[in-house]
């Protein structure tokens, strides 16, 4: 998780403890779901009728520390104890160690809203799965600086890996941590450096045989890429864990979802995808998720008022209407609410929106029908995202 | 050459003069020290006593004992120089540092008097170096009347439930607190950081606890960083001795055993810090 965000998020739920995390951009989610069963004991707390579980963030470095050095716990401590203490803004976590020494930790915690990426794996047309050792032996072909990878489908249901690299085009992308810049302006066009010359760029390419998967169903010719560096922090958890690895991925642009599952512990990473800008048709079809046909939903990757139209709906978990993407300072006459199109919000440039990286935060939406205008789609977002206020 | 490298005949008059076949008896106590860059030497009939002070809160007593010494003379009743500790461990370990079994330097220490260097002789696989450093005129050295009859609370740890505690100490709180008491928490360590505050208990019946002398609750802040350097001294440790007085002076001492099994002590003293404002724990 420390790889991904600054902050961990704790969330007691019935079904368990939550951990998550989100980078600046929101682009990258990753949650890890604990099951009750996971503890010797497990206390939520209740919820009221008007009140919800108490939720909270502290720093990941804070609390990172407590765990410093991961053999001497394992040799010295016999029991961990969380205590969420709301009423002295406290939470408490005890260690029990050998000789009878107790080490009690008292971190300064934030509240927090609700941090939830919306995504179904079920909507996603393509599924892969695999023993994370097969993944990491994969992985470890490509340079640690490697920022991007494309995994494809290909012929014989053999699964490609590939460095990805900008296309003429764009401005080169690799080496730099891709979602680095919350609240920077963004540019229209792409500054410093000349792109690579295609032909002096070194290309590694992978190919997996469709029997090194434990499970393979894949929309024939689909193509992701997304961010490796995230990526590579679940896969050392997976290998350590020895659980297999479920890729759920659908068209470029849909967020890619890494899931890791046993008995007692449910792990989410969703990576944003680069969106496909060479298809880009013109068609108005959703809300500039993807060019592609794309299916019912309309996916708002405007983490703002997604957020306040949680707040202020009336809740479940059908979420509230998605509102549209104001990535663009609302010009009323120039474009049609309903219908944005990928170039022209790149090109808008408006403040505090992700760089000019083509990733964008696309998961925290939710499902909605289509052509519907959101009441929040005149809201205009320049300001970073809700959590970095705090 | 303009000196003889052969260590002085024994007829010469040295106020002090000793032989360690083994210098690391020394340098690695001195190491335990060393959070200043001078140190004041005490030689007398008892042994070597080298003491290094900061802020006038601290002060830590490295103890060598004569019988550690091969051979250990002292002319006067008592010689007392100040000298560079850094200077003095770097030419204690001019063969290196590490220790590879079975070999080891051997030292000759001779110090003439008031106003002369030390000189140390060292010889490592019938190398020899010869270092001659300057010696001050020693400072008046705090005395923290720090007697066994004064000690309010006392206990004895084994090092080990210590060392860990101590390295991952939380470096951004200002102090160390240290509570004491015949009743929970017993004994008690924290601190008060950035992330929030740590507390570290030990249990008066743990496993660890060699000795419980416990009359009184006493809670006492001392500046982290005054307290830091005693890590190195705990690491060498087997024991450590925490006492306490009736004004909160606290007295650290660790018993370190050398590589040939032979005892040395240091300690370490430190005022309370009354300056801290009272932390929300």
């Amino acid at each position: 998780l420390s790889r991904i965000g600054d902050e961990l998020y704790l969330e007691p739920t019935e079904s368990g403890l939550s951990l998550r995390a989100v980078n600046s951009s929101r682009s990258a989610f990753a949650s890890f779901l604990f099951a009750p069963l996971f503890f010797q004991l497990y206390e939520p707390g209740s919820a009221g009728p008007d009140t919800e579980l108490f939720r909270c963030k502290v720093q990941m470095k804070s609390f990172l520390g407590i765990f410093r050095s991961l053999p001497s716990l394992e040799k010295s401590v016999g029991k961990c104890l969380i205590l969420l203490k709301p009423r002295a803004s406290r939470l408490v976590l005890q260690l029990h160690c050998k000789y009878g020494v107790t080490k009690t930790h008292n971190l300064a915690f934030q509240e927090c809203e609700r941090l939830q990426a919306v995504f179904d794996t079920q909507r996603c047309a393509s599924r892969l799965c695999a023993p994370a050792r097969v993944l990491a032996d994969a992985v470890v072909h490509f340079p640690p600086t490697l920022a991007e990878v494309t995994l494809g489908t290909g012929p014989g249901g053999k699964i490609s890996l590939r460095n990805y690299v900008e296309d003429e085009a764009g401005e080169s992308c690799r080496g730099r941590g891709p979602l680095a810049h919350p609240g920077v302006p963004s540019s229209p066009t792409p500054t410093p450096s000349p792109p690579p010359e295609l032909s002096k760029t070194m290309v590694t390419e992978l190919w997996l045989a469709e029997d090194e998967f434990q499970s393979v169903a894949v929309a024939p010719g689909s193509h992701i890429t997304f961010c490796l560096r995230e990526f590579r922090g679940l896969l050392s958890f997976a290998e350590a864990s020895n659980l297999p690895l479920t890729i759920h991925f659908d068209e470029p642009g849909r967020p890619v979802i890494f899931t890791l599952d046993d008995t007692v512990l449910e792990v989410h990473l969703v990576l944003a995808t680069l969106a496909d800008l060479d298809n880009s048709s013109q068609s108005p079809s959703t809300n500039g998720v993807s060019h592609l046909p794309a299916p019912l939903d309309d996916f708002p990757d405007d983490l703002e008022s997604y957020m306040v139209a949680m707040e202020t709906s009336e809740g479940g978990s059908a979420g509230p209407p998605s509102p549209t993407f104001p990535l663009r300072t609302p010009r009323p006459a120039e474009s049609n609410p309903e219908e944005e199109e990928e170039e022209e919000e790149e090109e808008g440039a408006v403040p505090g929106t992700p760089p000019h990286k083509k990733f964008r935060s696309l998961f925290f939406g939710s499902v909605m029908t289509p052509g519907r205008p959101s009441p929040a789609t005149t809201q205009e977002v320049l300001a970073e995202d809700s959590d970095g206020e705090s | 050459m303009p000196f003889s490298a052969q260590p002085p005949a024994s007829g010469e008059r040295y106020a002090l003069s000793a032989s360690l076949d083994n210098a690391r008896h020394l340098s690695s106590l001195l190491r335990a020290v060393h959070f200043q860059d001078h140190a004041t030497c005490l030689a007398t009939a008892s042994g070597l006593r080298v003491t290094v002070e900061d802020a006038k809160c601290i002060q830590a007593n490295a103890f060598i004992q004569a019988d550690i010494f091969q051979e250990f003379s002292i002319q006067e009743e008592s010689v007392m120089f100040r000298i560079s500790l850094s200077v003095l461990l770097d030419c204690l370990t001019i063969f290196g540092t590490s220790s590879l079994p079975g070999t080891s330097t051997a030292l000759r220490m001779c110090y003439r008097g008031y106003g002369y260097p030390l000189m140390l002789f060292l010889e490592e696989g019938g190398v020899v170096t010869v270092c001659k450093i300057n010696t001050q005129e020693p400072d008046e050295l705090l005395d923290f009347d720090f007697c066994s009859t004064k000690v309010v609370n006392k206990i004895i740890l084994q090092s080990e439930g210590l060392r860990e505690a101590f390295a991952e100490l939380d470096m951004t709180s200002e102090v160390l607190q240290i509570t004491m008491s015949p009743e929970k928490p017993y004994f008690r360590l924290s601190t008060f950081g950035n992330a929030g505050s740590a507390h570290l208990d030990y249990p008066r019946d743990s496993d660890l606890m060699e000795a419980f002398h416990c009359n009184q609750t006493q809670t006492n802040r001392y500046k982290i960083s005054l307290l830091k350097p005693s890590t190195k001294a705990l690491a060498l440790s087997c024991k450590v001795s925490i006492r306490t007085d009736a004004q909160g002076f606290l007295s650290l001492q660790y018993m370190i055993r050398n590589e040939d099994g032979q005892i040395c002590f240091v300690e370490y003293y430190c005022c309370p810090d009354e300056n801290i404002t009272e932390a929300d724990l």
